[in-house]
């Protein structure tokens, strides 16, 4: 059994994240795993435990990814490595999408890649799918619980919490998936990862040593602007009675096209 | 000269502050205000390995150094006072003494399954009328055969209720000359005959922890669990002390964070005369100073965490970065309550329990003035530290990650 959890780190998500006067995205505070990465490497770490196989984990980025990478390790999973090459700077979902199914394949083996639900500073998951088609892998999404998975017969059957209700599938190894909070509690590092992870030496692969082109890229970030302020104002309606309250805001809320 | 932090620091760090973080944090209102310790701190830091952090794993622990230990009290009293007692009465004052003073016998005993965290620890010293003045404890340990049969009471003993191994000081002399020559110490466990605890309700603060008594009635203490020499007690406890010391000095530092982190938050939010309130120069200026308390504070404790890596004597060192930790940690709660204004003066904001907490520091573990006195001792030449029989050892990764060997 091999499992293989992609990862990135994210600003955290109690900074304050700013663009800064020549136009880049700043934040306070340091980076840390994506959130959603917590419940990937957690749910590696369970079925590497049950299964007693190899779980990997893989970045694509800068050094500063390495912080995700690290706490992969130190919560216990087995190897890690990180893509980076300049031509991946200003990378767009699919040219990142290619370099990491290159980087699984050159990992070779995997019966099973895991995702955290989204990437908590882009709020998306499209590389999740980009990835799966690139690797020929089948996707299941919004996984919130592995009911069974059989690496000798290559099944793998799941709980989908989709906004329409509980949704039970079952498909072929190997396969992508992206998870849920539900799916477990994160696991905190131990103080022997802690030490394995410190100690780690982690390859670094560039383009070429995926065999990979950047290519022309589909898509391009032309600038970032901060959110426009919003501005408020707290009115508070007061009234003898809840009744004649209730008839004064609603009486507001029309005159405000509000209702 | 290296003040760098390792990476395994600051991983080992962010492990910590974690767990306080998500698991303590969100309830502690509660149970401080209910006076109970919450039931699932002490299994919680066992299973992570907290209170094994920086013993050898051959005796269980997790082969971290003793900077480590000092981080992690900061990050634990950055969220309550009580979760850095825990280290330092399981921890400084008594797992700490086992590692230096106990037999190899007594390291299988009692350090293993405390490392492990399968057992908890306490400190019993401090009697009802004998606090900074040792030499005046009142309980007694009879020899009879192969037991002492001990007869005491401890008070304010932090995890009285709580622990099941404590580390016991009682008088095998009771003339000796100087008195402190008569004292021993004892390893007694919670499940001997005539142990009895209680908790103290109604302190001022460390409300969400155990703070009690015990006393022993004819307790019979077989004499493999004497850990020392008779009459060593008295040097056993101060050796405990540089280590307890150090825990509750590099937790102060943690609790001038919390008020420095909370002030610099609230500086932000609340606005006075048309700006807020960190545009004042006065609420500056009460920042600036945490700042150099914070700063200070923690190079101090790293100072001291480094000599006793080094295995280097540093009873005074401890005892200045104790001293100067916990005093400006009480003075910087009184400044963080200041900048929140009547707001501070209610526990609908954490700065009041700072305060609270933090007083208690000032007392126990060597009282403020204790620490004046040794420091004045000290630069008169009126105190020189003699060498003891057994040293903390210095840390050594690779005995401290050596695994233990299973017969």
């Amino acid at each position: 059994m091999h499992v293989v959890v992609v990862t990135k780190s994210t600003p955290d998500t109690a900074a304050k994240v700013t663009v800064d006067a020549s136009g880049k995205p700043t934040w306070t505070e340091a980076m840390v795993i994506n959130p959603w990465d917590e419940y990937a490497v957690t749910e590696a770490v369970l079925l590497k435990e049950v299964h007693k196989g190899q779980a990997t984990i893989l970045t694509v980025g800068t050094e500063e990814h390495s912080e995700a990478l690290k706490q992969g390790l130190a919560i216990g999973l087995d190897q890690a490595a990180r893509v980076w090459d300049d031509a991946l700077v200003g990378a767009d979902s699919l040219l990142y999408a290619k370099a990491v199914a290159a980087a699984i394949q050159k990992v070779g083996n995997a019966d099973l890649v895991i995702f955290g639900k989204e990437f908590a500073d882009l709020g998306s998951d499209v590389h999740v799918y980009q990835v799966a088609r690139k690797l020929g892998y089948a996707v299941l999404g919004s996984v919130s619980k592995i009911l069974e998975i059989d690496f000798a017969g290559k099944t793998i059957k799941v709980e989908r919490m989709l906004e329409q209700g509980k949704q039970i599938v079952t498909s072929k190894l190997p396969a992508v998936i992206a998870v849920l909070k539900d799916i477990n509690e994160p696991k905190y590092p131990s103080f022997i990862g802690i030490r394995k992870a410190a100690k780690a030496e982690i390859p670094v692969w560039s383009l070429a040593d995926l065999g990979l082109d950047a290519g022309t890229r589909q898509t391009q970030v032309s600038a970032y602007t901060n959110p426009p302020k919003i501005e408020g104002e707290v009115e508070i309606i007061e009234g003898a009675s809840a009744a004649e309250k209730a008839a004064k805001l609603a009486d507001k809320l029309i005159e405000a096209k509000v209702i | 000269m290296d003040f760098l932090l390792t990476e395994e620091h600051l991983m080992a760090q962010k492990m910590v502050r974690d767990f306080a973080q998500k698991e303590v944090y969100p309830t502690i209102k509660e149970w401080d205000r209910k006076q109970q310790m919450n039931p699932d701190v002490l299994p919680r830091m066992g299973e992570l390995g907290i209170l094994g952090i920086n013993i050898p794993m051959m005796y269980g622990g997790q082969g971290f150094d003793y900077i480590t230990l000092a981080l992690a009290c900061e990050e634990l009293e950055r969220v309550d006072t009580t979760l850095r007692v825990v280290m330092s009465v399981h921890m400084g004052l008594n797992s700490m003494a086992l590692l230096q003073w106990g037999t190899e016998e007594q390291k299988q005993r009692f350090l293993v399954p405390q490392a492990k965290g399968e057992k908890y620890a306490a400190f019993g010293l401090t009697e009802p009328n004998a606090g900074s003045d040792v030499a005046a404890m009142t309980s007694t340990a009879r020899r009879e055969g192969d037991v002492y049969i001990l007869n005491g009471e401890k008070m304010w003993i932090s995890l009285a209720t709580k622990a099941d191994n404590f580390l016991v000081f009682a008088k095998t002399d009771t003339h000796a000359n100087p008195a402190h020559a008569g004292i021993t110490a004892f390893v007694v466990t919670k499940d001997m005959k005539g142990f009895t605890c209680g908790d103290i309700h109604g302190k001022l603060g460390v409300r969400a922890g155990s703070t009690g008594w015990f006393a022993m009635e004819n307790v019979e203490v077989p004499v493999e669990n004497r850990l020392g020499e008779e009459g060593e007690g008295f040097y056993i406890a101060m050796s405990c002390l540089d280590n307890g010391r150090y825990t509750v000095g590099a937790g102060a530092v943690g609790l001038i964070r919390a008020c420095l982190e909370d002030s610099i938050k609230y500086c932000h939010e609340r606005s006075t005369f048309g700006k807020e309130i960190g545009k004042h120069q006065l609420v500056q200026q009460k920042i600036a100073y945490m700042q150099q308390w914070y700063d200070a504070g923690r190079l101090l404790i790293l100072k001291t965490g480094w000599m006793k890596n080094m295995g280097m004597r540093n009873t005074r060192e401890t005892s200045m970065a104790k001293w100067y930790a916990t005093d400006m940690s009480v003075k910087a709660a009184l400044e963080a309550i200041q900048i929140h204004g009547a707001y501070g003066f209610s526990d609908e904001y954490d700065v009041e329990r700072y305060l609270r907490n933090g007083k208690g520091a000032v007392i126990y573990e060597g009282t403020s003035e204790i620490h004046q006195l040794m420091q004045a001792g000290y630069a008169l030449g009126y105190r020189v530290d003699r060498p003891i029989r057994c040293e903390l050892p210095a840390y050594d990764p690779e005995v401290w990650q050596r695994e233990a060997v299973v017969s």
